[in-house]
């Protein structure tokens, strides 16, 4: 927060400033005022039992985000990066490849409008294939089939056997 | 002695075959998940727990009691295969492992990690039965305010304290109060940042978060950043190893498990520390040090044994307190939660045989882990094969049911995706995870004790002031946060550097 080194995070942080991380700062900021405005809007109620009421901590969290903001503004501005995630399977060599992302993002949305009608056998074997189709997977049949087994026995298993909440959709009668 | 009654007791509530075919199935997926890129212990807990509703609580428990333990022993496994620690804690394993495998010397490093996972999971376990009841005895003293207090020492220790950057830290926390206050007010029936939906008026269910913030995000943040060569794997043999390697790994088995137990305990401890002292300790005792950076086997035995002892520390605040310290016991917490016990310090005294069980039930996953990874361990590495295209679409597909299970509305699947989103910038802009679940799942019990302490003071703020315990917390609230400028008054010390080391909270 107040730390004077904070150009030792290392060579990222002195080749490239990343200026995205004030947006970061931004929408913090703005969840702050929202909570402000939301809170506001809250009638005053408070009785002997809670002398306190629904407002104050609503309205002290706004505050926090806001200032917590502006410091993260305060670290950015003096050359402060945050650290992207490492992980086994992440190259942060290369630049974020959003055509990937926007991809999982369209399959699993569509997944999420056609769970109900289709039912979970359907969606969830579409939604199995073009996540793998998304990440790089060319194997369109082998794709398929992994999803259609594992969203029958995920089906039978959870949804017949144990009772868990999973739409049969259209395929009802017949599963 | 009660304790040892009671822990009979769960001893024989365990030896039952389908309990212990739960524990079986725990440890088999822990061990498979931790070994697996991309998925660490809190995931797959996260990833199980709606379909563990239709089960009883203890049989759940003892299944993530498995999970839990499972998962680290698959994560040392990847690290000294694979050099690619998936978890924060599996870093300092990864330093001497992987040089051990690349000299050949594979088997024997995943036999110190197992064994000395083994070792001190045990004595971590003996310790937790030690100390349990006499936090409990303490904590069950405690009222309102000085539960408050506690409560903030874990928000501002979680924050502040683990992670690199205390101002991403206090960032993510603030995020995750935020959505724990969406709802319905509990006292007064008010919404809050429901914007009028119906199905935001109940709040967010904390499996859709960690799910959305573990599993979806990671995806997506994988998806982004995908290595597009797999990293090479050592192939290995059975592990096993010879009359000196026995020689140099015992003691430094028995120092890591003192290290990690204490720092498991308190909140905001982690792993991370006392795996990298057991590492630095080993290393300035070693006979031979020049061997450290070319596989020297203290170097594994000492970590592994720091992480494993330091996992069974956490238990004792959970248990005890109420309390997560890491990731994985606050998702068990939420999921005590969902089958509306209380986690605190009267939940052993209302689920004595829950409480008890669990803990018989580590004493047995810990042995089963042993018996099965040693022998399977050429197995388990051959699931570093998997083609990740199918990995990720299969975390995608288990977080899509699991999230969709709880209630049943497509919403909570947009709810999902916005939140996978949030994980997503997390990780791409270096704000810890850990913070953001700890204020979601604690968030709500804060304000609970905060408005119960101006209760019984008649709205007077002093009331939040409470005891000695509400006075010691809220100095070392001071004291951590001031921190950054006392280290610059204080004559003769260097501002500590603290607040830019690389630990990230694992997945």
């Amino acid at each position: 927060m107040s730390d004077p080194q904070v150009d030792t995070t290392g060579a990222a942080a002195t080749t490239r400033r990343d200026r995205a991380q004030y947006a970061v700062c931004a929408a913090l900021a703005g969840l702050g005022v929202l909570l402000l405005v939301d809170a506001a809007r809250i009638p005053h109620v408070t009785s002997s039992n809670d002398p306190l009421g629904p407002k104050p901590v609503p309205m002290v969290l706004g505050v926090l985000l806001i200032v917590v903001a502006i410091f993260y503004a305060i670290d950015v501005w003096r050359g402060g990066v945050g650290e992207a995630e490492a992980g086994e399977d992440v190259d942060l060599g290369t630049r974020a490849d959003w055509k990937t992302v926007g991809l999982l993002v369209v399959v699993f949305g569509v997944n999420a409008m056609v769970i109900d009608t289709l039912g979970w056998v359907i969606s969830g074997s579409l939604l199995f294939w073009g996540c793998a189709f998304a990440l790089g997977n060319r194997h369109h049949v082998r794709g398929l089939a992994f999803g259609i087994t594992l969203s029958l026995i995920t089906f039978y298993a959870f949804a017949i056997g144990l009772g868990v909440n999973l739409p049969a959709g259209i395929l009802k009668g017949i599963l | 002695m009660d304790n040892l009654s009671n822990l009979i007791e769960g001893f024989a509530n365990i030896l039952t075959p389908l309990n212990l075919l739960f524990a079986l199935i725990g440890v088999t997926v822990g061990t498979a998940v931790g070994v697996l890129p991309g998925i660490g212990p809190a995931m797959t807990v996260a990833l199980l727990l709606p379909i563990t509703y239709g089960l009883d609580p203890t049989q759940a428990m003892i299944m993530f009691a498995g999970i839990f333990y499972g998962g680290m022993y698959g994560g040392s496994t990847t690290s000294i295969l694979l050099n690619t620690p998936g978890e924060s804690a599996s870093v300092v394993t990864a330093l001497e492992g992987n040089k051990m495998a690349k000299a050949g010397r594979a088997a024997q490093a995943l036999a110190t990690a197992a064994i000395g996972s083994f070792v001190a999971g045990t004595i971590g376990t003996a310790l937790l039965v030690l100390v349990m009841p006499q936090v409990v005895a303490f904590a069950i003293e405690l009222g309102s305010p000085e539960m408050l207090a506690i409560l903030l020492v874990a928000f501002v220790g979680a924050s502040a304290v683990l992670g690199s950057s205390r101002v991403r830290g206090f960032a993510s926390l603030l995020m995750g109060l935020t959505i724990g206050v969406i709802g319905i007010d509990f006292v007064t029936g008010q919404q809050r940042l429901t914007f009028g939906s119906a199905q935001l008026a109940d709040g967010i269910d904390v499996v859709v978060v960690a799910v959305g913030i573990f599993a979806v995000g990671e995806a997506l943040w994988v998806a982004a950043h995908l290595r597009r060569k797999a990293g090479t794997v050592i192939p290995v043999g059975r592990p096993w190893m010879g009359r000196e390697d026995w020689r140099r790994s015992w003691k430094p088995w028995l120092r890591g498990t003192a290290f990690g137990f204490p720092f498991g305990a308190i909140p905001a401890g982690g792993a991370e520390v006392p795996t990298f002292l057991s590492y630095l300790t080993e290393r300035r005792l070693a006979k031979r040090p020049e061997e450290f950076g070319h596989g020297a086997i203290e170097g594994v035995a000492g970590p592994e044994a720091a992480n494993n002892a330091s996992a069974a520390g956490t238990l004792v605040p959970m248990l005890a307190i109420g309390i997560p310290t890491n990731a994985t016991a606050a998702i068990m917490l939420s999921a005590l939660q969902g089958w509306g016990l209380e986690p605190g310090p009267f939940l052993i005294e209302k689920q004595p045989l829950l409480v008890w069980t669990l803990v018989a039930s580590l004493f047995i996953g810990n042995t089963m882990l042993l018996l099965l990874n040693l022998p399977l361990a050429p197995i388990w590495a051959k699931l570093l094969q998997i083609p990740r295209p199918y990995l990720y679409a299969g975390i995608l597909f288990f977080a899509t049911m699991g999230a969709y299970a709880v209630n049943a509305q497509p919403f909570d699947l947009f709810l999902l995706l916005a939140l996978g989103l949030v994980g997503f910038m997390l990780r791409r802009f270096g704000l810890p995870v850990l913070p953001l679940i700890i204020g979601v799942i604690l968030g709500p019990l804060a304000e609970k004790h905060g408005r119960r302490s101006l209760q019984l003071s008649g709205g007077d703020l002093n009331g939040l002031i409470g005891g000695p315990v509400a006075w010691v917390c809220y100095v070392i609230i001071a004291g951590v946060i001031l921190w950054p400028l006392l280290a610059k008054v204080l004559p003769g010390r260097r501002p500590h550097d603290r607040d830019h080391t690389p630990t990230e909270v694992s997945a």
